[in-house]
């Protein structure tokens, strides 16, 4: 996939000033199933700078997990990585797994989406951050680690006096802000966030997006959201990339995003969630593609309300926007570079005839 | 710390009381069992040996012309000071047969259970950690190969294998050579520990090698249930999601699986390991059939046959007793490695 | 503020309603419903069957449910919305209080007399996958309810009835789906299966708990839309349970906001969401994260979670975390106790240390339903150092904004025979009253006239 950046000179980096503490660049996952190699990322490009939050959404199987795994190559067995995944410049891609579980820790931090089974039942809160702080700080006497463990949970509302409980004694809020506390007590510059809010309540669930939004400010820790809520990426996160069928189809500063989106698929997932502001149903007919077999061209085009004949052919590449915001929508690119519609043919452009009726079958 | 040992010690406590109702329950339970059958004990061992006059008088002796509720509390009272009377059949007190004949049985058992442990633990440890691989899969062989043969055919195959008519390694009958057991001071009835504490080195090896192919037969035996558990138990908590956080901390991989996923399989197989010391107390008699082992269970069997009444209940009675004594070990154990248990 | 008692008002507005011709017909009406489980206590109270006490899923709920109507029963987890869906229909007993469905008291009846109702009464449960047999085929799944309660006369009339629901409910053509079964099925299309089989012996009520919150996004409007459509389609009423107020205020005629087993604010959804009374409503709304990129994370969050619901606090079960709680809200020591371990966490380790040496044994501030707390001093500290030190607390808490409303429940704080007595005001439970000129109604001291002292 090429990026095509015909508006870029117009548009001043002003985010890019600091240089990116993650660097993704053409990252594919694969895994290996009966049915022949399935691409749940395929071809995924984006940077994430120090004290800043980017929030991944999708529908579910669209590769946001597999993603945020990827990134710390917690990928399952079976499955393959590849493509840059640029740490500080270290390509994690071609580490060793000891050199990379080396990393995990101390330098990348994955926060879950189920606390209540995160946390081993056999043992004391205590016991799993001296685990942790010994693995990878040694020489830490007993008094620093507890000092250190402690004020990590302070800073997540866990009191002291609670440091040498069990985890069945805590509720699944306090056992997220623990799990929070245990990937912030080794400071590492990157965080991975995988739904950790879905298992929670509602007044829960806000209470750990703050504590979410405070981690970059305090920490300055480079933060990957992922989400199926559109709700939180639009408040906690400062950029959004949106995820479809493994490829990231729109990527950008996320207030942009949320009020003009861009790419159709964008639009539609917009329109279909449910929110308060909610007065009429919609939804995005069809269901998403088995990635094990996509479509030809553009991947959404079965479903989009606004495809082209060329669309159903040939692949979109990805333009960047006068708005800074990246989309790989033939209608964009054809918009910021109108030579590219010879790549599309002679009647590429005219509407997909009638989009083919999908019903219930296709449904997710 | 102290509200956590507290409460284990409370636990503890509340266990111990809730085993004596459960303990009458098991003696109601042997009482009648015992006095169900048809006709009465005493005509059952001696019926057309004596004549009746003496049969009467035997019953009035055994105390069988009593009423139930006060035979049922000399039951009770011989039960609390462990004094179950004598055997009808060859006159022995039948706590000595118990203990005489238990000790050898509980060689036996723990013997046992120590190979199925020896064997058990580390193949299903390893079955789970490396699924599907060469260990997983001759594990598992092995695991149905054992769980599936007959007592007696794994202790014959042994003793044919080992014995004087094969490679003459092993002796493949009794606890002891016969001078070896009789020249043993007793005082734990356990003759392997009484040969130590008495210092008789060469009575050691000597008692240790009897053990070794009866105890292998019904290790064996008990084996196959340890490794295709601890196995599932492994194949789980790696999958689990705690193991996956702890990766994502960056633990060692070695520390991952022994410390997460290893330990907390662990856990439910204590309660199966203590269900197999009960089973095996009792189970036994077959493997002590085929090797000529002393144990209660050949004793219980033999009574039986007698129609010994005062020795059947005096052992079955203890067993009650023993299976109780377990579970509630079990119970402890549990508490103590896992915390949740506690509450 | 109006001093008439909240009865009155009450029966008030339902005479008035019962007068209205337009008002469609009542279904099931609620009153002072209460549904307690045993607790699972300790070993020795699991084994003698003596409970450790009752967690009171439902306490005191009055409802009424009309012909047509969409009742929501939002709340989080704990708040009992799922029990009361579910004693409902029958599927828990009720400890005490009615069910009276068409006028009949259902709420002691056994399962015998529950099962020709059962026809009438259907449930949705949230996970598709669990309520679906996987060994069942489409076709016996959706049409076991006519065999159950004996509906049709032959082969041919249930394969027509199946196919009239299959079809209804979107799966078309019906003749793919009846020989599937639920493994090649998504989500969304079992969920779907899951209400065919519902509606297919033309129920009058419907508690659906929770029924999209596992599907994913872009399939659960779908699905709401699919329950409007049966709803209009078949005449049908629904109770829907859920934690998620979006799709609440969008589905729902009325709502009712539960906080640990009781209605806290019941009124029609509009009004309820333009308005908010209650604390714990107004708490909710802002906390839903809003795709709207001009809305911010709110900074005052209620704080705490949920109490634990075998120990509820004294009085209004949300005031330990309520930002406006009043002096009767239910105030006691184990406010005094969340207070002192919120500000411990604020401060350095030396400083936190200091303080709590003060107290000898902090477990005992931790006892429920303490309304006269004597607190004994640390050891090398006397009880004028702890009586100044509470005395301090209370001027910050009191100078601070927001003010901090614990100590407007305490009445009066002494030195006393070596210890530091104090005394919380008297406990009042809020009831539910109807507001007026509204047509909502709030259980909060703030509107009961009570709040003004």
């Amino acid at each position: 996939m090429t990026t095509t950046d015909a508006a870029a000179p117009a548009v001043p980096a002003a985010d890019d000033a600091r240089e990116p503490v993650l660097s993704v660049r053409d990252m594919r996952v694969w895994y290996g199933t009966e049915r022949g190699p399935v691409r749940a990322v395929d071809g995924v490009s984006f940077d994430v700078r120090p004290g800043e939050t980017l929030g991944l959404v999708g529908e579910s199987g669209c590769g946001k997990s597999t993603l945020g795994r990827g990134v710390l190559g917690l990928t399952p067995p079976g499955s393959a990585v590849d493509g840059e995944v640029l740490l500080r410049g270290t390509n994690l891609v071609e580490l060793t797994p000891k050199e990379l579980q080396k990393r995990r820790g101390p330098e990348l931090g994955l926060i879950f989406q189920e606390p209540m089974t995160r946390l081993n039942p056999l043992m004391k809160i205590s016991e799993q951050f001296e685990e942790t702080l010994r693995t990878h700080e040694k020489g830490l006497s007993k008094q620093e680690i507890r000092e250190r463990s402690l004020e990590a949970l302070r800073g997540m509302g866990i009191p002291p006096s609670r440091y040498e409980n069990y985890p069945h004694e805590f509720s699944g809020g306090m056992r997220q802000r623990i799990m929070i506390a245990l990937a912030l007590v080794l400071r590492p510059a990157f965080v991975v966030a995988d739904e950790p809010t879905t298992a929670l309540d509602v007044l829960v669930e806000a209470q750990i997006i703050k504590i979410l939004a405070d981690l970059r400010k305090n920490f300055d820790t480079a933060l990957v959201l992922i989400t199926h809520n559109l709700g939180i990426v639009a408040e906690a996160c400062d950029r959004v990339a949106v995820m479809y069928a493994g490829h990231i189809v729109e990527q950008g500063d996320s207030r942009e995003v949320f009020a003009n989106p861009q790419h159709p698929y964008t639009k539609e997932l917009l329109r279909s969630t449910i929110s308060l502001s909610t007065t009429g149903l919609h939804y995005i007919p069809g269901s998403p593609p088995d990635l094990g077999n996509p479509p030809e061209g553009c991947r959404f085009h079965p479903r989009c309300p606004v495809a082209m004949r060329g669309c159903a052919v040939v692949e979109p590449p990805e333009v960047r926007l006068r708005s800074g915001v990246r989309s790989t929508c033939w209608h964009q690119a054809i918009e910021v570079d109108p030579s590219l519609a010879d790549e599309l043919g002679t009647d590429g452009r005219e509407p997909l005839a009638a989009v083919k009726e999908i019903s219930v079958a296709d449904e997710a | 710390m102290s509200k956590q040992s507290g409460s284990l010690r409370r636990y503890i406590l509340t266990r111990i009381a809730l085993a004596v109702p459960m303990v009458f329950i098991l003696l109601v339970l042997v009482f009648v069992m015992m006095r169900v059958a048809p006709g009465d004990p005493i005509a059952a061992s001696q019926g057309g040996k004596l004549s009746a006059v003496e049969l009467a008088a035997r019953r009035h002796a055994a105390g069988f012309d009593r009423p139930l509720y006060v035979q049922f509390w000399e039951y009770l009272k011989s039960v609390g000071t462990l004094n179950f009377g004598t055997t009808f059949s060859d006159n022995l007190s039948v706590r000595d047969v118990i203990i005489q004949r238990g000790g050898a049985t509980l060689s036996l058992s723990l013997g046992a259970l120590l190979v199925a442990i020896v064997i058990g633990v580390p193949v299903g440890l390893l079955a789970g950690r490396f699924r599907d691989r060469g260990i997983d899969v001759t594990g598992r062989l092995f695991a149905i190969v054992t769980y599936a043969a007959p007592a007696f055919v794994l202790g014959l195959l042994a003793q044919l294998a080992f014995g004087a008519n094969g490679l003459g390694l092993l002796p493949t009958s009794g606890q002891s050579s016969l001078l070896v057991g009789l020249n043993v001071p007793t005082t734990t009835h356990i003759l392997i520990l009484d040969a130590a504490i008495a210092g008789d080195w060469s009575a050691v090896g000597d008692i240790a090698q009897h053990l070794v192919l009866p105890s292998v037969t019904l290790g064996l035996i008990i084996v196959g249930v340890f490794i295709r558990m601890i196995r599932v138990n492994v194949i789980q908590t790696l999958q689990g999601d705690y193991v996956e956080a702890a990766r994502a901390r960056g633990i060692k991989e070695t520390a991952v699986v022994t410390r997460h996923a290893f330990r907390n399989a662990l856990v439910p197989v204590v309660t199966v390991l203590g269900l197999q010391v009960a089973m095996l107390l009792g189970g036994s008699v077959l493997t002590e059939k085929t090797f000529n082992w002393p144990g209660i269970g050949q004793a219980l069997i033999t009574y039986i046959n007698a129609r010994d009444y005062a020795a059947v209940q005096g052992i079955v009675t203890v067993f009650a007793l023993v299976v109780v004594v377990i579970s509630m070990l079990i119970d402890f154990v549990n508490a103590l490695i896992d915390p949740r248990v506690r509450y | 503020m109006p001093t008439k008692p909240d009865t009155d008002a009450a029966t008030v507005a339902m005479d008035k309603r019962a007068e209205d011709p337009v008002e469609p017909e009542t279904l099931v009406e609620i009153e002072n419903l209460e549904v307690h489980f045993g607790l699972r206590g300790g070993l020795l109270s699991r084994m003698t069957g003596r409970g450790a006490g009752a967690v009171k899923a439902v306490d005191g709920v009055n409802l009424t449910l009309r012909k047509g109507e969409v009742l929501g029963l939002v709340g989080e987890s704990g708040s009992g919305k799922t029990t009361l869906g579910r004693t409902l229909l029958g599927l828990n007993s009720p400890t005490s209080g009615a069910i009276r469905y068409r006028g009949e008291d259902i709420a002691q009846y056994g399962e015998r007399q529950l099962r020709p109702l059962r026809r009438k009464l259907q449930m949705v449960f949230q996970d598709p996958h669990a309520s679906l047999n996987p060994a069942m085929d489409i076709r016996t799944a959706v049409g076991h309810p006519l065999i159950i309660h004996n509906l049709v006369q032959d082969e041919a009339d249930y394969e027509a009835k199946v196919v009239d629901a299959l079809e209804r409910v979107g799966l078309t053509p019906p003749e793919r789906y009846l020989t599937k079964y639920p493994s090649d099925l998504s989500g969304g299309q079992k969920q779907r299966a899951v209400l065919a089989r519902a509606i297919i012996a033309e129920p009058e009520l419907l508690v659906a708990d929770e029924p999209i919150s596992m599907l994913d996004m872009s399939v659960r409007a779908k699905i709401l839309q699919l329950m409007l459509d049966l709803k209009r389609d078949l005449d049908l009423t629904y109770v829907y349970v859920t934690h998620d107020l979006a799709s609440a205020k969008f589905f729902c005629d009325n709502i009712a906001i539960m906080y640990l087993g009781r209605i806290v604010e019941y009124g029609p959804t509009e009004e309820v969401f333009a308005d908010p009374k209650h604390p714990y409503t107004k708490a909710l709304l802002a906390a839903i994260p809003e795709p709207d990129p001009n809305k911010a994370v709110p900074r005052d969050l209620p704080r705490g979670e949920i109490p634990d619901a075998a120990r509820p606090p004294l009085g209004c079960s949300f005031h330990p975390r309520c930002p406006v709680a009043l002096a009767g809200c239910g105030w006691e020591a184990r406010d005094l106790r969340a207070l002192l371990e919120r500000r411990w966490l604020e401060m350095p380790v030396e400083e936190y240390a200091k303080e709590k040496a003060l107290f000898a044994d902090l477990t005992a501030l931790g006892e429920p339903e303490v309304t006269r707390l004597s607190i004994a001093p640390g050891r090398g500290h006397t009880q004028e150092e702890v009586l100044e030190y509470l005395r301090n607390l209370r001027e910050e808490g009191s100078a601070a904004q927001p003010r901090e409303p614990f100590w407007s429940g305490v009445v009066a704080m002494q030195a006393e025979g070596g210890h530091v007595v104090l005394e919380f005001e008297q406990s009042r439970d809020p009831r539910l009253r109807l507001l007026p000129e509204t047509g909502v109604q709030v259980a909060c001291h703030l509107y009961d006239g009570t709040g003004d002292e």
